[in-house]
């Protein structure tokens, strides 16, 4: 016999290799993830605060409250403004330095490394960044509005402006991650196409962004929408560096109120119910979108 | 003669257009950089004076302004927490994910689609959402405040085990049929052949993993109160709330020891970050 053959392994050895390979991933899947989600569920039906040794099942009781609480309101309100505002300008912003890198042969790498930049930056540190930018006296932002003879802005602690500043602030974040996005898409765009286009007489930049680039970039579009929309919906970082919520709740958006609740009040059975809001709304964004993915796909 | 001048002309000008749109948005992305760095070479009475000048025009305080962070707070400290904690992560998630991924891609077992369901899921469930009952059980088991608690909660990475099969399944089963012949068992094929083929998936994952952790503020907010566990963006936290005040100065320093790390790796591994990225959608979940 050959030394190797010994080692020959049988299909039925391979199951079992199968089992080994899959078995702690699947076991750390179901503690870290099935558990959870099951046990915040749960959770959400009783009024259990953290460290108490009893609770009650409440049913519903959360949820009406979490609905009928102001506070809620707002930050559901502020978040849907927030992600409505930051992923429309993120992605038109992202698609169009996208197409404007690649119109020409210069420069390319510079600009797109440049434009990458704050996507690979440390969140809060940048963060921090611009709470000094923004400072009413320090701030780079009012010693410039001042030179020019206009009226600066208390941009962290103004109930009307707040909200806007730290959407414009999620797209300088995430701008940069989304037109690499889009120039991985485009580079997939074969050439033929837009000289085919140029053969046919068109050679407006609308009109074969119309008819070549747009429809060509559906799945990079659909993609970059979601995560973009996704993103946007987990902003906890600059809220909690820059303004903790205020002023008066203007920007406490919905991850943020979350972990207020749940880890410096402790209401753990509340905060759950605040959570598996956020889930729902998480999941539909990415189910409605493979649902309008679907639907194209059965009209096309 | 004219139409030719013209048309020249029309190329110089949208030539002209596109590197001024690109400019304006490249000093748009750099100036909170440049504030950063300018502002952390300043004394405090030069940042209170309000100057618009990038270079120091009262003298130099780079030396008083770094020397306080790295005195004062132990920033060094933190990097390492960082460093242990985003590096822990990753190694648990390739000893995990890239062997599951391969039973995916290559096993047939009893099971699998179940498994593999279970991955779709971890990857729609954002982990802010496991956060609280993951912070229960870690609490029951006396765990939270450790390295342990930063570590854990992340060993497995679903949409790890997600990129991996779908790459895995695009390596040939005559190789692996061929190293089965030659008397390799499935572990070794997995380390020795399918690792070496996948390395450009395993870099941009490690890459996407090692960003999302360095950067991540929301779990250790929630498991460390400790601040000698801290990773960066917690630590960075505790000096601006308890030390910098407004020494504006000492905190932009701060920013930049803290920022300068991953900005290195971006800027000498960038065909990498981009592979990543371009793979990540390439080989989205919702395709299936």
């Amino acid at each position: 016999m050959l030394p190797h053959a010994q080692k020959k392994q049988s299909p039925s050895n391979r199951t079992l290799h199968a089992y080994t390979f899959s078995m702690p991933a699947a076991l750390l899947l179901i503690v870290l993830v099935i558990v959870p989600v099951i046990g915040v569920a749960l959770i959400s039906t009783t009024d259990w605060r953290l460290g108490e040794k009893s609770f009650e099942f409440v049913g519903m009781k959360n949820y009406i409250k979490l609905f009928a609480d102001s506070l809620f309101q707002r930050s559901f309100l502020n978040t849907i403004v927030y992600v409505l505002i930051v992923v429309p300008i993120t992605f038109s912003l992202a698609l169009g330095t996208a197409i404007v890198i690649e119109s020409g042969r210069t420069f390319k790498t510079f600009y797109r490394t440049v434009i990458f930049l704050p996507a690979t930056a440390t969140v809060v540190a940048m963060a921090i960044v611009w709470d000094f930018m923004l400072h009413p006296t320090l701030g780079i932002f009012n010693i410039v509005l001042d030179a020019v003879g206009l009226q600066g802005h208390n941009w962290l602690r103004d109930e009307g402006l707040t909200l806007y500043v730290l959407a414009a602030i999620g797209v300088w974040f995430r701008v940069g991650y989304l037109m690499v996005l889009f120039l991985a898409g485009l580079a997939t765009i074969p050439p033929s196409l837009y000289e085919a286009l140029a053969i046919d007489g068109v050679s407006n930049p609308w009109d074969r962004f119309r008819y070549v680039t747009w429809p060509l970039l559906g799945a990079t579009s659909a993609f970059a929408a979601t995560i973009a929309t996704i993103q946007a919906f987990q902003t906890f970082e600059t809220v909690a560096v820059l303004t903790q919520g205020g002023p008066n709740d203007a920007t406490e958006l919905l991850l943020h109120t979350m972990y207020v609740e749940a880890f410096q009040f402790f209401r753990t059975g509340y905060a759950a119910a605040l959570t598996v809001v956020f889930l729902v709304l998480i999941l539909s964004v990415t189910l409605g979108r493979s649902v309008l993915t679907n639907m194209r796909e059965k009209h096309a | 003669m004219i139409a030719l001048k013209r048309n020249r002309l029309g190329i110089i000008l949208a030539s002209c257009a596109r590197h001024g749109f690109l400019a304006i948005m490249c000093i748009i992305m750099v100036a909170p950089f440049a504030v950063m760095t300018s502002a952390s070479l300043k004394s405090s009475s030069e940042i209170m004076g309000g100057g618009l000048s990038f270079l120091p025009q009262d003298g130099w305080f780079a030396l008083e302004n770094y020397g306080r962070v790295l005195t004062e707070v132990p920033i060094l400290r933190y990097m390492l927490n960082g460093l242990f904690v985003t590096g822990s992560i990753l190694f648990m998630q390739l000893l995990i994910g890239i062997p599951a991924g391969y039973a995916l891609a290559k096993l047939q077992f009893r099971g699998k689609n179940l498994i593999f369901g279970g991955v779709l899921l971890g990857i729609m469930v954002p982990a802010q959402v496991t956060a609280l009952p993951i912070y229960i059980m870690l609490y029951l088991m006396g765990l939270t405040n450790t390295y342990a608690s930063l570590i854990l909660p992340f060993i497995v990475s679903a949409f790890g085990i997600f990129l991996f099969r779908q790459f895995f399944r695009g390596i040939s089963d005559d190789l692996l049929n061929a190293a089965r012949v030659d008397g390799l068992g499935e572990t070794e094929i997995i380390w020795r052949i399918v690792v070496p083929i996948a390395r450009p998936a395993i870099i941009a994952f490690g890459i996407f993993s090692i960003v999302a952790h360095w950067n991540d503020l929301f779990w250790p907010l929630v498991a460390i109160s400790d601040s000698d566990l801290a990773p960066p963006p917690l630590g960075i936290l505790f000096f601006r709330n308890q030390e910098a005040g407004d020494d504006f100065g000492a905190l932009m320093a701060a920013a930049v020891i803290v920022t300068t790390p991953l900005i290195l790796v971006f800027l000498l591994a960038q065909k990498h970050f981009v592979q990543g990225i371009a793979m990540s959608s390439q080989h989205k979940p919702q395709q299936e």
